[in-house]
């Protein structure tokens, strides 16, 4: 007999917290610049008040829209994007002050990177006005894949800047589709996984306690796998098809649970790495460079593609140490090419030292872990699956680089997200945590209170249930009255027509393992951590509820998505 | 600048950047969200009422005992005959109770249900309960397979549920009490 009372709470409203954190968020550039300034020429430097009200007035006018149209988002995404954004101004600043290696004189890129993040919040504010609800996105499924193939392909005919050919040059300006095309894949991946999920999760044989994929469902992997492989070779961009690949098997996990997927892809893309290592010139000479910086660096004239650029940044955390040498303090200089963009982290490395690393560090994992908890936090399967995909791109986009400056992997040319120089990158990187924030505002925003039955509980039985039945609903275009949770009181006495297929009735399509009964729920939650065992919440509950609740807003009507990222109770 | 001005800077830069990771945890910290789940202390089902409130501030002091002409929160209903209250008193989750709001409850074995029932003749989406405008509560089978009982009758559409009746879903026993 447990002794508990459960009461039902809503997420609050947390406005002000974005509002102060997002004061915060911006005072700490601005103090990075004036230190800037102070260790240089003793003086504060000029720009001080017109970078500081820039960036300001930037965040609040975002701040404003948020609050207008996305009261419900989470607190903390934007400020800690800000924070990132600002952080990357003061540093490009920095690194523009001194000429780089090679370079006849300094240039400074800062207004330019400026101006940049500027058209990413204008981007960010578009899409929080314009997409209020995410489901829309998933309309355009495949007209998303053929999209980011387009721009996939579409440098191949551009000749190769830097040895790889991921840029576009139209006239002046050039851009670099791949990091687009990385929300777009997002956006089809889900939409392709909430609906072919039950196909890959249930139609597995079980093989050595492993269970292994029918030879039809591994098809798509098995696309995609080789799709980035010939990204690989034509473009000879390792980190974008890294990002992709990645990205694909760990939505494919969130989407199934099975860690199968997981040892598979791993086990692709090893092989792929390694053929493509060994084979490709380009790839090879990275492999190089990373199982031995040293050598490029004794060489008398390094070119461009085999260069000393790690031997340096390696001396440069050297002389970093614990502490640092302080902001323009150090030699971010010596990196030569990419000190701004590429390797910009190694400047933070060797002027703020190990700890001024960890602490940006830190706040990326905070962006991530903001992500997944809106991905836990939402609904809809669909909504589930583009936070966590645009949460893992993220991450794997920054462990890509920061594993790459720092020698843990070979070096791969992608920009640290939001820190670097690049337009393309810090524009698309807004749009991403646009696209959180409309999720999280849906996914945290109360439910609305019942009167005598409406859309709502119908909707909530909805969200969890078609999705494994490959239902009609969900592949309706959404109505707007469906788009919207609070749409007007439908008469529900005696109308169970949209819920009839509901609860317990198994799906006999599913294919193999359904038994058509009650049972073949539970065999289908097969290794899904099966109520009794459900020890998370056992232990958060001592008095043993062992399923005590997450409201409606909580954990989600897919629990499949869910429990790779740990069946909680609470959302924080 | 003095050599010791500019420790104290690069000191208070890394320090500030530190201090914004803190507050950001911080503010994770107090975004808690989801369903509270309050433990009472072991007492007898008399004293248990009065004490339910108690352990955790925010849980809302049970209803109306000493002061009922007060509206006191929102649109009130009459007093009289109006269940305050859901227990759990059968199966898994004996013992559980929960305040009833303006809220629907939704019951099932999907993990966004309010009660998340460990049953294995439980649907995913098994049944909700609701209020009426006329502050009756309104049983409803979502369409389960094994079924939703009211007392001894298989539910067939959406149900009043009058104070005390046992519904039955699976194991589970669940009463609306004042």
């Amino acid at each position: 007999m447990s002794n508990t009372t459960i009461t039902p709470q809503s997420a609050p409203n947390r406005r002000n917290t974005e509002l102060m954190m997002l004061g915060f968020a911006v005072l700490v550039p601005v103090l990075a610049y004036a230190n800037i300034g102070l260790a240089g020429d003793g003086r504060l430097p000029a720009g001080l008040v017109k970078y500081g009200l820039g960036l300001g007035l930037l965040a609040f006018g975002a701040h404003l829209v948020v609050r207008k149209f996305a009261p419900h988002a989470d607190p903390l995404l934007l400020p800690l994007a800000t924070f990132l954004n600002g952080i990357g101004l003061v540093l490009i600043y920095r690194i523009g002050l001194e000429p780089t290696r090679g370079q006849p004189k300094a240039i400074q890129t800062a207004p330019t990177q400026l101006m940049w993040s500027a058209l990413g919040i204008l981007l960010f504010l578009g899409i929080v006005v314009f997409l209020r609800d995410h489901r829309l996105l998933q309309r355009y499924t495949y007209t998303a894949m053929a999209l980011s193939l387009v721009l996939l392909v579409l440098p191949i005919p551009f000749p190769a800047v830097n040895g790889a050919k991921i840029w576009i040059s139209l006239g002046p300006l050039s851009f670099q589709p791949g990091e687009f095309t990385k929300i777009i894949i997002t956006v089809f991946f889900a939409g392709y996984l909430m609906v072919k999920r039950d196909a890959l999760a249930l139609a597995s044989r079980k093989v050595m306690g492993v269970y292994l994929p029918r030879g039809r469902d591994l098809g798509p992997i098995v696309v995609a796998w080789l799709l980035s492989l010939l990204i690989l070779v034509f473009e000879r961009d390792l980190g974008t098809s890294l990002l992709f690949f990645g990205v694909f098997v760990v939505m494919l996990y969130i989407a199934t649970e099975r860690t199968s997927w997981l040892l598979f892809g791993l086990a692709l893309s090893a092989t792929g790495a390694a053929l493509v290592g060994s084979i490709e010139p380009h790839v090879k000479s990275r492999v190089h460079a990373w199982l031995d910086p040293l050598y490029y660096y004794d060489l008398p004239k390094p070119s461009l593609t085999d260069s000393d650029q790690l031997a340096q940044a390696l001396f440069g955390y050297g002389s970093g140490g614990i502490l640092g040498t302080g902001l323009n303090q150090g030699y971010p200089g010596e990196i030569g090419f990419a000190a701004n963009s590429d390797f910009i982290l190694t400047s933070v490395g060797e002027e703020l030292g190990l700890t001024g690393m960890m602490a940006i560090f830190m706040v990326y994992a905070l962006l991530i872990e903001r992500g997944l908890r809106t991905a836990l936090a939402a609904r809809d399967p669909f909504g589930k699956l583009l936070a966590a995909g645009l949460s893992v791109a993220f991450a794997l986009q920054v462990f890509v680089v920061a594993g790459g400056v720092t020698g843990l992997i070979p070096l791969t040319g992608m920009t640290m997200p939001f820190l670097a120089q690049g337009g393309s990158s810090v524009i698309t990187n807004w749009a991403l945590v646009a696209i959180l924030i409309v999720i999280s505002h849906t996914a945290r925003r109360p439910a609305p209170p019942t009167v005598a039955g409406e859309v709502s509980a119908i909707q909530n039985s909805r969200g969890g249930r078609r999705r494994r039945a490959e239902s009609p609903v969900f592949d309706q275009p959404l109505d707007p009255a469906d788009a919207d949770e609070l749409a007007g009181p439908t008469p529900v006495h005696g109308s169970p027509l949209d819920i009839t297929p509901g609860a317990g009735t198994p799906d006999p399509g599913l294919s193999g393992a359904g038994a058509g009964s009650p049972a073949s729920e539970s065999g289908r939650s097969g290794d899904v951590p099966s109520p009794p065992s459900a020890p998370p919440d056992a232990l958060t509950v001592p008095g043993g509820v062992p399923g005590v609740p997450p409201r409606p807003a909580a954990p989600p009507g897919a629990p499949p998505s869910a429990d790779p990222m740990g069946p909680r109770g609470h959302s924080q | 600048m003095s050599e010791l001005t500019l420790t104290v800077m690069r000191l208070g830069f890394l320090a500030v950047l530190w201090l914004f990771v803190i507050v950001a945890v911080q503010v994770i910290r107090s975004d808690l969200f989801g369903t509270r789940v309050t433990q009472r202390p072991m007492r007898r089902r008399n004293a248990a009422p009065a004490t339910a409130g108690a352990p955790a501030a925010a849980v809302p002091p049970p209803v109306a005992q000493q002061a009922p002409p007060q509206q006191a929160r929102g649109p009130r209903r009459a007093p009289r005959n109006t269940p305050a209250k859901l227990v759990i008193t059968g199966g898994t989750l004996t013992g559980t109770t929960m305040n009833l709001t303006d809220q629907q409850i939704t019951i099932g074995r999907a993990h966004d249900s309010t009660i998340v029932l460990d049953d294995d003749y439980a649907s995913s989406r098994h049944a909700r309960i609701y209020p009426a405008p006329d502050g009756q509560w309104i049983v409803e089978d979502l369409g389960s397979t094994n079924g939703t009982y009211l007392d001894r009758t298989r539910l067939t559409g959406p149900t009043p549920v009058s104070l005390g009746a046992p519904i039955r879903i699976g194991k589970t026993v669940i009463e609306l009490r004042r």
